[in-house]
């Protein structure tokens, strides 16, 4: 089927710039002229995996292909893996440090609430090798 | 709407225009093209927001508004000042000099925008405390904005303050008032001084309303220039100034926002702020606010690009003013009219600047295509082929504006 095709590199360490690969396929999204909501729930799953890679991997990459009727995102990193797949599924369990807890993040809703913005999220992991995150999020 | 088509916001010198890709890369809605070395604007997509006349090194973009001999058309001339008018003058002891000079220029009457603006505030109070609106609330009175969210952000509509602006207020009961006076209808001339050309077209078009409120809108920079010589020649002025700090107020930013007696409130400026304010509101990000005051121009009205003096001047000079005036001197009450009056009389209507609606399934494909020649580009934007971007190069291939076989002169290098 054919598709867009977009990518972009996610920069670790920099929660200001997280979100940036969001707001393009958001962008992207509005001209096709999906419904407002469908978008938003595609920037909120995006936003939470982008914000994921910045805390736990150190960056990472963002496939994005939009189909005429849905629209696959995939989070790629080589961070440290998760060990334990359904304790991270659990809302309020995270692994993240103090610091980033500081900042107003960590506070274990990631990955609940990307499940929760998308119509199939799957989380493929490894410890020590990275994690991928597919979020499939239908256009209605 | 035809009415719409033969008014254009801005214009080009071509003598002076170079052909520089200042204003194409700066405007805000991509609305600018350089074709055979001149800038040229797509009128369809303008909001009329006056960057590339603020921005243009040559000073080829000229903003568009009526000459100050139109009002010698009507027997009965009315001025309304824009608030941000008084921000122009240095050393300006009291504001009824200047409304004292535009008597002397010609005018019968001067009604300050301001008056509007406060009874808007107090209508805008009334609004949100009992009519149930989707927060937060977005101001309507800058019409770039206005015209922004109808072209880009339409699902924020249900946010809209569907009020009229102070000068649409200001119009109607100044009209009213003269009619009141016996003066023949056919004979007054309602002339807004304008601080931006955004308000010129607004006005012109007749946005939210049945048909135009004005005559004519003259831009503040020229009734300046007639007005500073006048102003020196008065020795007692008249005391016709009518309005209160809260009016004074909206000549800059965040002076709506006070008005609507929010605590909660938001003011930006400057189209970039704006645009990420809107795609804010659009995430749901912005919900401990509920009521946003957008601008278009830094600072506000008074960033305007028909003002003399530098924003913060104006601004400044603002600030020293108001001692000189009561608190409020404009309400609701005092006017006595219903609520409606203050109301859009009708939804605004930009139909002849929209786009042809089209499928899903076009849109997707018109897209791809997009997508694939931009792939093949070098994404540099530097905007040698004559569009703001490497992708509005490729929208422009794909919707058929420029010849398939334009080249990326980059590419051929």
């Amino acid at each position: 089927m054919e598709k867009i095709h977009l990518e972009f590199d996610v920069d670790g360490r920099n929660f200001v710039s997280a979100g940036t690969a969001t707001a393009k396929v958001k962008a992207c999204l509005k001209e096709m002229g999906i419904n407002p909501d469908d978008v938003k729930r595609v920037a909120i799953a995006m936003y939470e995996g982008e914000i994921n890679m910045v805390i736990h991997a150190n960056g990472g990459k963002a496939l994005v292909d939009i189909y005429v009727d849905k629209v696959v995102v995939k989070l790629i990193d080589t961070g440290k893996g998760i060990a334990d797949i359904n304790l991270a599924m659990k809302p309020g369990y995270s692994t993240a440090s103090d610091d980033i807890r500081q900042l107003g993040f960590g506070a274990g809703m990631g990955l609940p609430n990307m499940k929760k913005h998308s119509d199939e999220c799957i989380v493929e992991s490894e410890v020590g090798k990275g994690t991928t995150v597919t979020l499939i999020t239908n256009l209605h | 709407m035809d009415r719409l088509k033969s008014l254009h916001t801005v214009m080009l010198n071509s003598e002076r225009c170079k052909g520089c890709v200042t204003c194409m890369k700066r405007c805000p809605t991509q609305a600018i093209r350089v074709r055979n070395g001149k800038a040229s604007v797509i009128y369809d997509k303008c909001i009329g927001c006056g960057e590339c006349v603020r921005l243009c090194p040559h000073q080829a973009k000229i903003a568009s508004y009526d000459k100050f001999e139109v009002i010698n058309d009507f027997k009965y001339k009315i001025a309304l000042p824009a608030p941000s008018l008084y921000g122009q003058f240095n050393n300006l002891k009291d504001v009824n000099y200047v409304l004292t000079g535009l008597k002397r220029l010609g005018f019968d009457e001067v009604f300050e925008v301001g008056r509007g603006a406060e009874l808007c505030s107090h209508a805008t109070q009334v609004l949100l405390n009992k009519e149930v609106i989707k927060k937060p609330v977005i101001s309507t009175a800058c019409p770039a904005v206005l015209e922004l969210v109808y072209a880009k952000y339409k699902n924020l509509k249900d946010n809209l303050l569907k009020l009229l602006a102070p000068v649409d207020v200001a119009a109607k009961l100044a009209r009213e008032g003269a009619i009141e006076k016996g003066i023949p209808e056919e004979d007054i001339g309602v002339f807004f001084i304008s601080p931006c050309p955004a308000k010129v077209f607004a006005l012109k078009a007749g946005i939210g309303v049945k048909k135009p409120l004005v005559d004519g809108v003259l831009a503040i920079s020229e009734v300046y220039m007639k007005l500073l010589p006048e102003m020196k020649k008065i020795e007692e002025p008249e005391k016709l100034s009518k309005m209160g700090v809260l009016g004074l107020n909206w000549a800059a930013s965040s002076g709506e926002a006070i008005g609507a007696g929010r605590p909660k409130y938001l003011a930006a400026d400057g189209i970039e702020n704006v645009i990420d304010i809107l795609n804010s509101i659009e995430d749901g990000s912005l919900s401990d606010v509920d009521f946003i005051e957008l601008n278009a121009c830094i600072s506000g009205c008074v960033g305007g690009v028909l003002n003399v003096e530098n924003p913060f001047v104006a601004r400044a000079r603002l600030r020293g003013l108001r001692s000189k005036f009561p608190q409020t001197a404009n309400t609701l009450t005092d006017v006595g009219k219903s609520f409606d009056y203050y109301k859009w009389e009708e939804e605004p209507d930009y139909t002849s600047k929209s786009k042809p609606v089209e499928d899903r399934q076009q849109v997707f494909n018109k897209m791809l295509e997009i997508q694939n020649l931009y792939s093949t580009l070098p994404q540099s934007d530097c905007g040698l082929c004559g569009a703001p971007s490497c992708r509005a190069f490729c929208e422009d291939i794909v919707n058929g504006k420029i010849p398939k076989d334009s080249k990326c002169l980059m590419l051929d290098r």
